[in-house]
C-alpha cells in the first residue's frame, strides 16, 4: 500500500495562490481577535472566583456534574480530605456575571439536605495560577527559539532558508491563534503547551523537506531550482502525509475520547498540525525559491 | 561486527535503565531485601490526578505603606513561585486569594515541612560592618548600667545571687576593673573571636533583644544581632555581634549563589559545604569600595537578621565574590541558596492552615483521558502495520520501547504527571513514528530504484539518519530554550518533549536498524514486507 505514489504536483507554480491563502487566513484570524476584543484567556491566566462550601453527604463527582450542568464546565472542584467529619469543597471558577449566585442556587436545588445552614464558608476572588508573567515568558521563549532555529538552519543550510523556516513558524502560530479565537477557545496553560508543540512539530516537517532539496540540488545540478524544489517536495510528500496522519490519529483519539480537560489541547493541536503541514509543503520551500530567484535576478542585472 | 556490538551494548543499557526506573510502577511495594537507597522513587501524579496538600500563607502588610501594598503582595507571590520552582516541586498551584492570602497547593502527600520553612524565610541578605572595639566597649558599658536597674524585668534575676567571681574567666579584663555588677557583660562571653551567649541564657537573651525598653538604650545606628545556631549541636553557645545598622551591600546586587564543598586544603572546613556568592557589576564595585576602605575591620554577612559569618577584611576584594562558611548541613546550604536566588520577600509571611486536598479532576475525566491515550496509541500502531505490513511491526516494537522509556525517564527526572501531560505524551507517540516513517519511505524509494534489499535497507537508514538528526535537533533547540527561559509548567513541558525526541531517535536509528539487520538483511531475503 502506498499513498501519494509518484505524484507530480507543481507546488512552485501555485505558490502565489498559497501566499494569498496564508495572508487571508492570518487576516481572518486577526479580524476575529479584534472582533472578540483581544485574545481570550481562561482562569489559568485571569483568575476568578473561589468558594469554600460545606456540603455534608455530597460526593465530589455529584458536585462536578451539578456545576457542569449549569454551564460551569471549567470549574475546578477539590475536596479537603483531612477533615473526615465534614465534606468541605473548594470550588474555583471563572467569575462571570452572577457566578456566585448561580452556583449557590444550583447547590440549594440539588442538595437541599446539605445546604440547610450557612454552607458557604468562604467566598473570595482568586488570582491567576499562571499570571501574565508566565505568558510573556512563553512568548519570549518562542521568539528566542525561532531565532535559534534560524541560526541552526543558517549554519546547516543557508541564511535565506533559515529566514523562510522562521517565517513559516510564525505563520503557523499566528493562524492557529486566529482559529482558536474563531472557535471561541480560551487560552490556558494546556493550550499554551499545545502552541509550543506546534512550533516543534512544524519545524520538523519543514527540515525534512529542506534536507531533501539540499540533497537533490547536489544530484541534479543541471536542472533549475524550480523543478528540483517540486521534485523534492513530491518525493517527500508521502512521508509528510503519513507522519501527519499518525499524529492526527493520536490527536483525534484525544479529541474524541479525551474528555473536557484535554479537548482544548487536542483541538489546538489538530489545527496546528494541519497548518504546520500545509506551511511545510506549500509555504516554507516556496519562500526559499523566491529568495533564491530574486538573488539570481539581481546578480544577472549587475 | 564492531558496529553491531556497540549497538547491542547500547540497547542493553537502555533496556536495563528503563526497567530499573519502571519497577516502582510495576511492583508497588518495595521488597525488603532491596535497600531504600537504590529503589527509585515512583512517578508522581499531579494535583489533578491525585490531589496533594494545601498551605495558606498570609503576607503581613502592617508595616507596608498603603500605596505599596499591591506591589508587595505581587512580588511576594513571584518570590514564592520562584522558591518552589528552585526547590524542585513540579506542577504546583500558587494563587492569590483575596487581598493578602496566598494559597499554595503541592502535589503528593509527602511531608512538606521543609518546603514550608523555605517559603516562610524573608531572605534579606545584608553586609554590615562590626563596631570598632572602643565603640563595642562603650556600648556594653551602657547596657551594663541599664541592666543594673532593670535586671528583674528581664528574667535575669538569678544573676544577682551569683557572685561575679564565679564567671570571672568569662569577663574581659577591661570590664573586670569596673566596680559595678556588669550584668550585661556577664551574660555574654568574650572569646578570642568576639562575644557569645551561653546555652543557659540563650532564650532570655533573645527576649532581651526583642524588648523595646532594652533596645531603646542602643544608640541610633547601632545594632546587636545573634549568630547562627549550630543545628547539629543545639546546646552550644551562640555568637553575639555588635554592628552598624547601615547595610553596606544588599542581596539585590547578587547575580549568583551556589553551594560548594570546600577542598581538603582548607583544614578548618575541609569537605564542608559553603555558599559562594557572586555580585553583579554594581555590587562588585560597592564590595570593592567597602572592603578597600575598611581593611582590618570585620564585615558581617547577615541573612534575615542572623549573622552567618563575620570575617576580617584582610585586603581590598575585587571581582565581587564572597563566601558564607559555617556549620552548615548540605540541606541547609541548598535551602539558603534557593532563597537567595529567588530574592527576598518584601514583607514578612505567616503560615496559616495546612490541609490535604483530593484530586481536582473527577474519576471520569481521568478514565476518559487514559482511554483516549490507549486508543490513540493503538490507532497509530494499527495504521503502521496496515501501511508497512511486517515492517510496521518493527515500528510498533520501537513505539512500545518508547512508551516504556518515556515513563522511565519521567521517573528519573522526578517529573509530575498530569492529565494534559499524558495527552502530550500520547501526541509524541504519533510524532515518534515519524523517524520510522522517514526510514521506511527511504527504503521503499531505494527498492523502487532497483537496489537489492540489503542495499536498500542500508542506504535507507544512512540517508534517513541525516534527516532525522537535522529535524530533531531543531526541535531539541526549541525544547532547550523553553527550558532555559521558562519556569514551572513550561519547563516540565520542555523536559517531556526532549525525552520523547531523544527516545524516538534512539529507537528508530538504533533499535529498528538492529531488528532489520537480524531478521531481514542477514537472512538473504529477496523480498521485504514494507
Amino acid at each position: 500500500m502506498q499513498l501519494l505514489k509518484d505524484t507530480n504536483i507543481d507546488f512552485m507554480g501555485i505558490r502565489k495562490i498559497c501566499y494569498f491563502i496564508s495572508i487571508a487566513l492570518i487576516l481572518i484570524g486577526f479580524t476575529s481577535i479584534a472582533a472578540h476584543k483581544g485574545i481570550k484567556y481562561n482562569i489559568d491566566f485571569t483568575g476568578g472566583l473561589m468558594l469554600q462550601a460545606e456540603l455534608n453527604g455530597v460526593k465530589a463527582e455529584q458536585l462536578r456534574v451539578t456545576l457542569s450542568d449549569i454551564g460551569f464546565k471549567d470549574a475546578e472542584i477539590q475536596q479537603i480530605t483531612d477533615d473526615t467529619n465534614t465534606d468541605l469543597f473548594i470550588i474555583k471558577t471563572s467569575s462571570t456575571e452572577n457566578a456566585s449566585e448561580k452556583i449557590k442556587k444550583a447547590l440549594k436545588e440539588n442538595f437541599p439536605e446539605s445546604t440547610k445552614g450557612n454552607f458557604i464558608k468562604q467566598e473570595e476572588e482568586v488570582g491567576p495560577k499562571a499570571g501574565f508573567e508566565m505568558r510573556n515568558q512563553a512568548i519570549r521563549a518562542v521568539f528566542i527559539s525561532i531565532f535559534f532555529i534560524l541560526l541552526y538552519i543558517w549554519i546547516r543550510f543557508k541564511f535565506s532558508w533559515g529566514v523562510s523556516a522562521a517565517a513559516a513558524l510564525l505563520h503557523d502560530t499566528l493562524i492557529t491563534i486566529g482559529f482558536l479565537s474563531i472557535l471561541n477557545v480560551e487560552i490556558g496553560m494546556t493550550v499554551l503547551a499545545a502552541l509550543l508543540t506546534i512550533v516543534g512539530y512544524s519545524i520538523n516537517d519543514t527540515i525534512v523537506i529542506f534536507d531533501r532539496i539540499r540533497e537533490d540540488l547536489k544530484i541534479y545540478r543541471k536542472e533549475d531550482e524550480y523543478r528540483i524544489f517540486n521534485r523534492s517536495i513530491n518525493s517527500t510528500l508521502s512521508r509528510t502525509a503519513i507522519t501527519s496522519i499518525t499524529t492526527l490519529l493520536a490527536d483525534l483519539a484525544l479529541l474524541i475520547w479525551g474528555g473536557p480537560v484535554i479537548r482544548d489541547f487536542a483541538l489546538t493541536l489538530f489545527i496546528g498540525i494541519i497548518i504546520g503541514t500545509y506551511s511545510s509543503v506549500f509555504i516554507a520551500s516556496s519562500l526559499v525559491l523566491d529568495t533564491v530567484v530574486a538573488y539570481k535576478n539581481r546578480s544577472k542585472k549587475k | 561486527m564492531k558496529k553491531s556490538k556497540y549497538r547491542a551494548l547500547s540497547i542493553t543499557i537502555f533496556l536495563l535503565l528503563t526497567i530499573y526506573f519502571l519497577t516502582p510502577l510495576l511492583i508497588s511495594e518495595r521488597p525488603a531485601f532491596i535497600s531504600e537507597k537504590i529503589w527509585p522513587s515512583k512517578l508522581k501524579l499531579g494535583l489533578d490526578l491525585q490531589g496533594g496538600s494545601q498551605i495558606d500563607l498570609y503576607v503581613d502588610l502592617t508595616n507596608v505603606p498603603q500605596k505599596e501594598q499591591d506591589s508587595a503582595v505581587k512580588s511576594a507571590l513571584e518570590v514564592i513561585r520562584n522558591r518552589i520552582d528552585y526547590f524542585g516541586v513540579a506542577e504546583p498551584s500558587i494563587q492569590l486569594v483575596g487581598e493578602n492570602k496566598i494559597v499554595i497547593q503541592l502535589p503528593g502527600l509527602d511531608d512538606h515541612e521543609r518546603a514550608k520553612e523555605l517559603i516562610g524565610k524573608t531572605a534579606l541578605l545584608e553586609f554590615k560592618l562590626l563596631l570598632q572595639d572602643e565603640e563595642t566597649k562603650s556600648l556594653i558599658n551602657r547596657l551594663d548600667s541599664y541592666l543594673e536597674n532593670n535586671l528583674d524585668k528581664h528574667n535575669f534575676g538569678d544573676l544577682k545571687e551569683q557572685s561575679p567571681t564565679s564567671t570571672l574567666e568569662t569577663i574581659s579584663d577591661s570590664l573586670q576593673t569596673n566596680e559595678k555588677d556588669n550584668f550585661f557583660s556577664r551574660i555574654i562571653y568574650s572569646g578570642g573571636d568576639g562575644y557569645s551567649v551561653s546555652n543557659n541564657y540563650k532564650e532570655d537573651f533573645k527576649k532581651l533583644l526583642a524588648d523595646s525598653s532594652f533596645t531603646a538604650n542602643i544608640p541610633n545606628g547601632y545594632q546587636i544581632l545573634l549568630g547562627k545556631e549550630d543545628k547539629q549541636n543545639p546546646s552550644s553557645e551562640i555568637p553575639v555581634y555588635f554592628l552598624y545598622n547601615r547595610a553596606e551591600l544588599e542581596g539585590k546586587y547578587l547575580s549568583e549563589a551556589s553551594v560548594r564543598i570546600s577542598g581538603e586544603s582548607d583544614f578548618r572546613n575541609a569537605n564542608k559545604p559553603y555558599i559562594s556568592l557572586k555580585f553583579n557589576r554594581e555590587g562588585s564595585r560597592i564590595f570593592e569600595r567597602v572592603t578597600g576602605s575598611n581593611i582590618n575591620r570585620r564585615l558581617a554577612i547577615v541573612l534575615d537578621n542572623t549573622v552567618y559569618v563575620a570575617p576580617n577584611i584582610n585586603d581590598r576584594i575585587r571581582g565581587g565574590e564572597a563566601q558564607i562558611t559555617g556549620n552548615f548541613t548540605l540541606e541547609e546550604c541548598n535551602d539558603l541558596v534557593i532563597v537567595l536566588k529567588a530574592g527576598n520577600l518584601p514583607a514578612p509571611i505567616s503560615i496559616g492552615k495546612t490541609s490535604s486536598i483530593g484530586p481536582s479532576l473527577g474519576a471520569d475525566s481521568i478514565r476518559s483521558g487514559l482511554k483516549a491515550g490507549i486508543l490513540g496509541t493503538l490507532l497509530v500502531v494499527l495504521f503502521m502495520i496496515i501501511y508497512y505490513k511486517a515492517s510496521g511491526i518493527n515500528a510498533a516494537i520501537a513505539l512500545s520501547l518508547n512508551i516504556g522509556f518515556i515513563f522511565a525517564a519521567l521517573t528519573a527526572f522526578k517529573a509530575t504527571l498530569t492529565l494534559p501531560g499524558i495527552a502530550g505524551i500520547i501526541l509524541t507517540f504519533g510524532m515518534a513514528v515519524d523517524a520510522n516513517v522517514l526510514i521506511f519511505e527511504r527504503i521503499r524509494e531505494e527498492i523502487a530504484a532497483g537496489k537489492t534489499i540489503r542495499n536498500a535497507v542500508d542506504n535507507g537508514f544512512s540517508r534517513a539518519t541525516v534527516t532525522i538528526l537535522d529535524s530533531n535537533i531543531t526541535t531539541l533547540i526549541t525544547a532547550a530554550i523553553l527550558y532555559q527561559f521558562g519556569t514551572g509548567a513550561i519547563r516540565g513541558f520542555a523536559v517531556t518533549l526532549s525525552i520523547g525526541i531523544i527516545s524516538s531517535m534512539f529507537t528508530a536509528i538504533i533499535v529498528s536498524n538492529a531488528i532489520f539487520d537480524n531478521f531481514v538483511t542477514n537472512t538473504q531475503r529477496d523480498k521485504l514486507s514494507i
